[in-house]
């Protein structure tokens, strides 16, 4: 076993100020002019898949439905060839699904109902602001525990952190316009734990070697914290990874955007536990005389 | 030499995991698809002879079946195939008619040990077992028009007979205005509404011409009205969902004006749609014989008859009918036989007494929703839903005699058409209109491939986890991936005995939580690994790993759950899945990655010299 190698994670802090600056302002940016691209959850409206047994032509069934008398419809594969979603920005008629399915009967294919969703505009009001509801929440409720626990330099680093992490991971699935739902608020909040999760063990050991090590500056001390939970910042990302990227190939159409935000996450979220949580503590001045006054008892037990 | 757990700890860790296993083994066994038979009343006997009756038309259409029960108040039968289901339902309700409900089911094969000790399997969610779920607005404000409207009428008539002089009386908004001349009358008017109509509040201003009484609902009554008219529909709502013969329906109140209606496992979503979504009431009104009163059309499914005037009093509403059969006539038409509540019965004998020879009409009243687009102040189109009302006639018949409890429709157009008219008044009115807000449809075969690929998604997820875990921390990853594995049974036994429901996303959480469990031990090897480093004895470090990543394993553990906490609070269905699997899964992640791989490392090298560990 060799000593512990140190590296020198924070000289390189300006250029991860840089870095975060660059995605924020772009995520910010295209948050602010295009927004995303709202799922049916938050929209309102209706849509219907159904499932064929052989490849569908999109193009020839969007023509028959709008030959039907349906007003703009979005007809595109969903995971599948042989999987078609139709958005309708029709009317709630509890017959809609029906007339949609006979119509698409009509050419003679097998054609099998696999899902209807409904969402009046009210309910899609309502979810839009219980989401960014608790979104707000949960960064107070999380910024008053690390307060408590720790103190209240390390709460702005950790919320900062994660407010970094939600705005940019909202961000991209803005620019690459991929469609935001339940489920992807779901795990934008899971985000948030997890990025949460880094956060805490990393300020953890920074706490615990400040304590530790006497004559050390706030950098050396926080280089030496980062470094020793390196490996398992690395090893719980991996295997975090790892099972999203099952979910990714495997889980299928309904859980592919849910498994992306979450990947986006782990990635945006083990970069800012070490950068973003840390940093923001450095601007805050964070020394060791922060966390002695509550906790001198235990200090002079920790000493040899 | 440390690392010694007593053995009462030991005791405990084997006590959880026995715990562990025996909770989640009702889920190693799939449910046998089944028919369950009840009756319409409670009061019909389904014994052993009805039983016998079932099982026999089953033989007789060759559908495989066993282990019939029948316990007198319904029976059960299992089948071979779950392709037959439908058929058998269909042959099962030819063969015992419409005085019983027939309903799919899945019956739990879950042993009888396992189910004495308390053992059920998890429950699956709409996305996982097919079915639709509805959310349904009560339109308070119109029950409560309603109310004023009946009491504006009753008010009138009081007036006239008392012979209290009025300049007019209508309703605006939710107030009764009244005008006067004669300041006297306003006095009269007012003590007698004050004393019969306790609900009203009476206001009005001297000095004006023409004096105005205004009446209001006081709050107190407007919520009673609110209340009856929520808890009613969900009353009407049962009864309909009842009569679609679902095995376990859910129907229940969701804040001040809403209903979800859950129906798992339904397959033929479209009746389900049609009997649930239709929001109808019923009126019994006489045909008019003077110029006043309303004109409805005349719509039955074959075609229009003429338009019919009919009086603006309704003889009685749907709230009073108790009982409606599709039947057929002596003649072989299809009529509706229907059966008032006594109020109803007085009532209508009353209203036909004199009448007889006049029409009486069956207005049918359908509550819709239409969405209109109109264009804001920033110039953005809005979608609003405007509700409307349809109103139309589907009966106008001749009464030939006065009219009592029992009386029947007839002159309607098939069979198809009676048994609907009977179900829609069976099934009760509604007390005010309902409008569907959100539905889902997830058909079975969705329900089937989700739990399929989610079960597919763990299994991958979590050979790559205790792959990873293997190479990466050899021995120790061997103890790592046991508590990841106990992790899974405990996360599966805690939801199944807790009654949670696991949804797609709640799958997509236990994915989650495998990856996310290993966290701890993760934290646990790596300080290890660091106290060796530094130098510490073996067992020391172990020791000393276990002791000091402790707090962090803490602190990260407790922020998660107060996340999963507010994403419970603030989702919905599905989402709430999500955030109970996590909450659960970090619970019991702790006690397996902390206590029982401890307990393991203990056991197999603490106590004993090792001359290096493997990690």
């Amino acid at each position: 076993m060799t000593a512990l190698k140190v590296y020198d994670f924070m000289g390189l802090r300006k250029f991860a100020l840089i870095f975060s600056a660059l995605l924020l302002t772009v995520s910010v940016w295209s948050l602010y002019s295009q927004g995303l691209v709202l799922g049916l959850d938050f929209s309102g409206g209706t849509q219907i898949e159904v499932g064929y047994e052989e490849p569908a032509d999109v193009g020839l069934l969007r023509q028959q439905l709008e030959t039907a008398g349906f007003e703009g419809p979005v007809v595109v594969h969903f995971g599948a060839e042989t999987d078609v979603l139709i958005r309708l920005q029709g009317e709630p008629d509890q017959a809609l699904s029906e007339k949609v399915l006979q119509v698409l009967q009509s050419n003679n294919d097998q054609v099998e109902l696999r899902r209807v969703d409904f969402v009046g505009p009210q309910i899609g009001e309502e979810l839009r602001e219980d989401g960014g509801l608790g979104m707000l929440t949960a960064l107070a409720v999380v910024m008053l525990y690390v307060a408590v626990r720790f103190q209240l330099k390390f709460s702005i680093g950790a919320v900062l952190a994660l407010a970094h992490d939600v705005i940019i991971t909202l961000g991209i699935f803005s620019l690459a316009r991929f469609e935001f739902d339940l489920t992807v608020l779901a795990a934008v909040l899971a985000v948030v734990g997890y990025s949460l999760n880094d956060t805490i063990v990393v300020s953890d050991r920074i706490r615990e070697n400040f304590r530790k090590i006497r004559k050390a500056t706030p950098v050396e001390v926080i280089n030496e914290s980062l470094s020793q939970t390196l490996w398992r910042t690395i090893n719980t990302s991996v295997t975090t990874m790892l099972v999203l990227l099952a979910l990714f190939f495997i889980g299928g159409e309904l859980i592919h955007n849910f498994a992306i935000a979450l990947m986006i996450g782990v990635g945006i979220g083990t970069y800012s536990s070490i950068y973003v949580a840390a940093t923001v503590m450095l601007a805050l001045n964070v020394d060791r005389e922060d966390l002695l006054e509550q906790v001198e008892g235990e200090l002079v037990d920790d000493l040899p | 030499m440390p690392n010694k757990f007593p053995l009462w700890k030991n005791l405990m860790i084997l006590l959880i995991i026995s715990f562990g296993f025996v909770y989640a083994a009702p889920n190693l066994f799939p449910p046998d698809p089944a028919i369950q038979l009840s009756g319409q009343s409670g009061a019909m006997v389904i014994d052993q002879a009805v039983l016998n009756k079932v099982e026999k038309s089953l033989d007789e259409a060759g559908i495989e079946h066993f282990a019939g029960e029948a316990d007198g108040e319904s029976l059960l039968v299992r089948l071979q195939d779950i392709k037959m289901q439908l058929r058998a339902k269909e042959v099962i309700q030819a063969e015992m008619g419409g005085n019983y409900i027939v309903a799919l089911n899945l019956a739990p094969t879950t042993p009888d040990w396992l189910s004495s000790l308390g053992g059920v399997p998890m429950k699956l969610g709409l996305d996982l077992s097919g079915g639709v779920h509805f959310l349904l607005e009560v339109d308070l404000d119109s029950a409560l028009t309603v109310r004023l409207e009946g009491d504006l009428q009753d008010i009138k008539a009081t007036l006239r007979e008392e012979r209290i002089r009025y300049r007019s009386f209508e309703l605006k908004g939710d107030k009764i205005i009244g005008q006067f001349r004669d300041p006297e009358q306003i006095e009269k008017a007012t003590a007698l509404i004050r004393t019969n109509y306790r609900d009203l509040q009476p206001q009005y201003k001297n000095g004006q011409n023409p004096l105005s009484l205004v009446l209001k609902l006081s709050d107190i009554a407007a919520n009673l009205i609110e209340d009856n008219a929520i808890k009613q529909n969900l009353t009407s709502l049962r009864n309909r969902v009842n009569e679609l013969g679902v095995s376990e329906p859910l129907v229940s109140r969701q804040g001040k004006n809403r209903i979800v209606v859950e129906l798992p496992g339904v397959q033929d979503t479209a009746e389900a749609k049609r009997i649930i979504g239709k929001t109808a009431n019923l009126e019994f009104r006489l045909e008019s014989l003077t110029k006043s009163g309303e004109t409805f059309k005349f719509r039955t499914p074959s075609g229009q008859g003429p338009d019919a005037r009919v009086e603006n009093q309704a003889v009685i509403t749907g709230e009073n009918v108790t009982d409606a059969r599709a039947s057929f006539d002596e003649n072989g038409r299809p009529q509706v036989n229907i059966t008032l509540d006594a109020k109803g019965g007085w009532q209508m004998g009353h209203a036909t007494r004199d009448n007889i020879g006049r029409r009486l009409s069956v207005l049918f009243i359908e509550y819709k929703t239409q969405l209109e687009k109109s264009i804001d102040e920033n110039g953005e189109v809005v979608i609003t839903p405007v509700p409307f009302v349809e109103k139309h006639i589907i009966s106008l018949a001749t009464i030939q005699s006065q009219l009592g409890k029992q009386f029947r429709i007839t002159g309607l157009d098939g069979q198809r058409e009676s048994s609907e008219l009977a179900l829609l008044l069976r099934a009760g009115a509604l007390a005010a209109p309902m409008y569907i807000v959100e539905e889902r449809t997830i058909g079975p075969s969705l329900g089937a491939d989700n739990i399929q690929l989610g079960v597919k998604s763990v299994t991958i997820g979590m050979a790559m986890v205790l792959l990873f875990m293997l190479v990466v921390y050899r021995a120790f990853g061997v103890a790592a991936n046991m508590a990841l594995a106990m992790n899974l049974v405990l996360l599966i036994a805690f939801m199944s005995l807790l009654g949670a429901t696991l949804t797609l996303p709640g799958i997509a959480g236990i994915v989650l939580t495998v990856g996310m469990a290993v966290d701890a031990n993760v934290l646990i090897f790596s300080r290890i690994r660091e106290e060796l480093a530094q130098g510490a004895s073996n067992q020391g470090a172990i020791s000393a790993g276990y002791d000091r990543a402790f707090v962090s394993i803490l602190d990260a553990n407790i922020t998660t759950l107060i996340v999963a906490l507010i994403l419970f609070l603030i989702g919905s269905g599905p989402v709430q899945g999500f955030a109970v699997t996590l909450s659960i899964g970090i619970l019991t992640s702790m006690f397996t990655s902390i206590v029982m791989t401890r307990g393991l490392v203990n056991m197999v090298i603490g106590g004993r010299k090792i001359d290096k560990l493997w990690i």
